[in-house]
């Protein structure tokens, strides 16, 4: 092996000590993921081998010089079929079961915790519910389903972690979601997968998985001082949200105590369920989201929140489940009997503590 | 083909024939640009970090890769070039419908083509061939109109084809030749070509309100005007989906040709392979949204394309089992187009068949945009339509020429691709499995003993590609004169001089015997031998 230039025979071996063919599993889904891709890996192979055996073996049978004068066959509905049904059944088992997988990473289980993940050229900002931000990483306990709910502020991007086989596109003004479970603490590869201009492969991260217990440390030494939702509740008032959606029975803004994860009466005559898209869509774009009985008065704030700002207050909105602190702050004296009777201990809950639903 | 001398005769021919080959040459020469940027992106994957070249040439030297080998070589690669040439032979017509409308179609291609490259030589574009909004519209400050006018002229060169072809071939049938007795070839680029009037208009209005987005800010796909960004893709996919059947069932059609002429035998189950052409055109329609199937659409929609994306892969594998059998029984040679069809049915069959790991939502979510589709349309496109378009140059050449090709080196000329492909593409396979991202001009380590494979078998590849260019160039002039069949093959071609006449037939031809009929061939020879 002498004549091999060194760098190149360490090169060598370094891959071959390190080579896989997919990529480490430390997820869930990534077992369940694999075992379809090597079925897939597996149905192909043999189809392959089939179609080289047959053209490999007609080949040799029937070259010129053994089988000179050819013999006209039309066809055979029999072979046809065969070749039409079996393919077809295969297929439809891979249709099937990637079906069910796909539902699987698609559909966060109801007591997952949200994370909010804002894309932009070219980094991935990550905003825990404590509050805690990072940018083009991501830390994350084992054994907990993570739900990301993801919104990008210019182009399409993609969140793409292989070592959980999760992918999920980040769109400008909408937000899609994806939830994973992770198995195994180390750290794996964040890729922005969808090309999202010049920075487009450096617009990458870590993942850091981590014990329960490491990941408590973690979240205790990153905290900025406030939760997501109290600085939901700073932008509520600064931007005079309350000024309207004050709870009382003369409000001009609807009360959005327990308004996340109800059906609404639009005044347009539809109903719709409230969850985190519609709550940002109401405050970027209400005149399309006016609840029956009130007046479509407010006006837009589509270009004077950032996106982190109406994460905050969706993140805001969607723990407000009594009477608002900023009632109780501004109001105490006159506390309105209606608001009396609906209070409810979980009311003082302080923020921060109702990210996760229960 | 017709025998006025000067550039001018060329210029203004109506000869499907001559625009042909004008078709041929050009497309050659974009190929040649497609080719050396491919290069260009794969010594920059040499190494991890970017060093040949900043991140942003990177982006502009795939995205112009991309759009040229798609709408400038794929797109008219068989069916203009081939297909013009053999089409009108086929159905025993003296030419094309429209004739003139045949000669628009190429001065439009070259105007495109014209545009396309000072879009390219001022600044360039890196929108990627798929201009996702709201990238194009709003955040690139390249070349991006300029481009998009671009492939909208050639838009239009390629509706002229298609259109001239079902014209063609409902109208200008001799007598006798009915559907049933024309050759495969023609049946899938009738297919192709119904695809090319009815999904290039699609393509045309995106750009269009792409443009006009840039341009005038109109908002259709912009989320802060109340537009839907997902609505371009959806567009966009509607055609570029179908398109991808316009670019290889030409191919399709070249490998029933050549099979069956090497086998000397009819093609096994006509019906079957014919009708599959139909269905790949019918359902191709139907299966654009399995490109955006992490991007949020409903579940049900999933379901539907999904399921969509596995049935049309059965028409597939139905050609290729009806190809090998075409071989049972028959009397087989490896002459170079034969060689090339072998290696279409063997990287085409895996270029299938791992579409059907993206057609699975499942493992899509993991696969989808990294290397893995790179992978994946490169051996359906590269692997699949370009060795069919090989095996249709080499095998009508004699006939286009009327020059043999030289043999032994051709067949070299195979294999090196052959083994070269493999080299390049199969790596970037596992490279998507363990998630190396598409359009990466920078990657983590540990992929790059992957990545120098690739590279090291582009260069093979280079070399397969470059060898066909000498050679036929050489054989224009040097090459043994071919004969009017030196295949022994059935098509009414062959049945003409070679190079044919200028209106083909010397009377109009009376098709009396099915397709493939080689039994009807040794009748003529024998008859030809009596009255000798």
């Amino acid at each position: 092996m002498s004549h091999i230039s060194p760098v190149l025979w360490q090169f060598l071996v370094k891959w071959l000590t390190n080579f896989s063919l997919y990529p480490p599993q430390a997820s869930k889904i990534a077992p369940q993921m694999d075992a379809l891709y090597f079925f897939m890996v597996l149905v192909s192979l043999i189809g392959l081998t089939i179609v080289i055996l047959l053209i490999t073996a007609f080949s040799i049978m029937y070259r010129q010089k053994k089988h000179p004068v050819p013999v006209q066959i039309e066809g055979s509905t029999m072979l046809e079929a065969t070749w039409t049904i079996i393919p077809l059944g295969l297929f439809l088992i891979m249709f099937v079961w990637g079906a069910l997988i796909y539902f699987r990473v698609y559909t966060p289980p109801a007591n997952a915790m949200n994370i909010y993940v804002v894309g932009k050229q070219w980094m991935w900002k990550a905003e825990h519910p404590g509050g805690q931000h990072e940018i083009n990483s991501l830390h994350i306990p084992t054994g907990r389903a993570v739900q990301l709910t993801l919104i990008s502020q210019d182009v399409f991007h993609s969140f793409s972690i292989p070592a959980f086989r999760v992918k999920r596109e980040a769109i400008p003004g909408r937000y899609t979601t994806v939830w994973f479970e992770a198995t195994t603490p180390g750290t794996y590869h964040l890729f922005c997968t969808q090309y999202c201009g010049t920075d487009h492969s450096h617009m990458i991260g870590d993942i850091v998985v981590m014990t329960p217990d490491d990941f408590k440390r973690w979240l205790a030494g990153s905290t900025s001082g406030a939760s997501l939702a109290q600085n939901g509740e700073r932008l509520f008032a600064s931007l005079s949200c309350s000024a309207c959606h004050n709870a009382r029975p003369d409000a001009r803004g609807p009360n959005l105590a327990n308004v996340y994860g109800s059906k609404l009466a639009l005044s347009n005559g539809q109903s719709q369920l409230a969850d985190e898209a519609f709550i940002r869509d109401a405050i970027l774009n209400p005149s399309q989201h006016v609840t029956q009985g009130y007046a479509p008065i407010m006006p837009t704030y589509q270009g004077q929140i950032s996106e982190d700002g109406v994460i905050a207050l969706v993140e805001y909105i969607k723990q407000l489940n009594s009477d608002y602190r900023i009632q109780q702050t501004t109001t105490t004296t006159t506390l309105l009997p209606e608001s009396e009777g609906k209070a409810t201990p979980a009311g003082q809950k302080p923020a921060g503590q109702g990210m996760v639903k229960q | 083909m017709s025998k006025e001398k000067g550039l001018l005769s060329w210029l203004l021919t109506g000869d499907h024939k001559r625009i042909a080959m004008l078709y041929l040459i050009s497309i050659t020469f974009f190929f040649f640009i497609g080719g050396a940027l491919a290069g260009l992106i794969r010594l920059e994957l040499l190494t991890p970090q970017s060093d040949l070249m900043a991140t942003d040439t990177y982006n502009k030297v795939f995205s112009m890769h991309g759009i040229i080998m798609i709408f400038f070589f794929l797109v008219p690669s068989v069916p203009a070039t081939i297909g013009n040439f053999v089409i009108p032979i086929m159905v025993g017509a003296k030419d094309l419908a429209l004739p003139k409308v045949n000669l628009l179609s190429w001065y439009l291609y070259v105007a495109a083509g014209i545009l396309g490259l000072y879009a390219m030589m001022t600044g360039g574009v890196d929108t990627g061939w798929t201009f996702t909004t709201p990238l194009s519209t709003h955040y690139l400050n390249t070349n991006v109109v300029t481009t998009g006018l671009a492939i909208f002229i050639a838009g239009f060169s390629s509706i002229f084809t298609g259109l001239n072809f079902i014209v063609t071939i409902h109208k200008m049938r001799c007598p006798g030749m009915t559907w049933f007795r024309l050759p495969l070839f023609v049946w899938s680029n009738y297919a192709a070509s119904i695809l090319m009037v009815l999904g290039t208009p699609v393509l045309a209005i995106t750009l269009v309100l792409v443009v006009l987005e840039r341009v005038a800010g109109i908002g259709v796909f912009d989320p802060a005007k109340g537009g839907d960004p997902l609505l371009f893709q959806h567009l966009f996919w509607f055609y570029s989906h179908p398109a991808v059947y316009i670019m290889i069932l030409p191919g399709m059609g070249v490998i029933s040709e050549t099979v069956s002429t090497f086998s000397r035998k009819r093609v096994f189950g006509y019906t079957a392979v014919a009708f599959s052409s139909v269905a790949i055109a019918v359902f191709g329609f139907f299966v654009w949204a399995h490109h955006m199937f992490i991007m949020g659409i409903s579940n049900y929609s999933m379901l539907v394309f999904s399921l969509l994306t596995m049935l049309v892969a059965v028409p597939s594998a139905i050609k290729i089992f009806n190809w090998a059998f075409t071989l049972y029984k028959g009397s087989i040679t490896f002459e170079t187009p034969m060689l090339y069809s072998f290696g279409f049915m063997g990287l085409f069959t895996i270029g299938g068949l791992t579409g059907v790991f993206l057609a699975s939502s499942g493992t899509d979510i993991h696969l989808t945009e990294t290397y893995f589709i790179v992978a994946h349309f490169h051996f359906v496109m590269v692997g699949g339509m370009l060795m069919a378009f090989l095996a249709g140059v080499h095998f009508w050449w004699p006939k286009m020429t009327g020059r043999m090709y030289p043999e032994k080196i051709s067949q070299l000329a195979a294999l090196i691709t052959f083994i070269g492909f493999n080299f390049t593409f199969f790596p970037q396979f596992i490279l998507g499995t363990l998630g190396m991202p598409r359009r990466y001009a920078t990657y983590p380590p540990e992929f790059q003993v992957l990545n120098v494979f690739s590279t090291a078998g582009a260069t093979i590849l280079g070399v397969g590609y470059l060898l066909p260019i000498l050679y036929l160039t050489w054989s224009l002039k040097y090459g043994e004169i071919a004969g009017d069949n030196p295949w022994q093959a059935t098509g009414l071609e062959w049945q003409i001089q070679s190079p044919p006449l200028t209106e083909n037939f010397p009377s109009i031809p009376i098709m009396d015997h099915e397709a493939y009929d080689y039994e009807w061939l040794e009748g003529q020879k024998e008859k030809v031998a009596s009255v000798g």
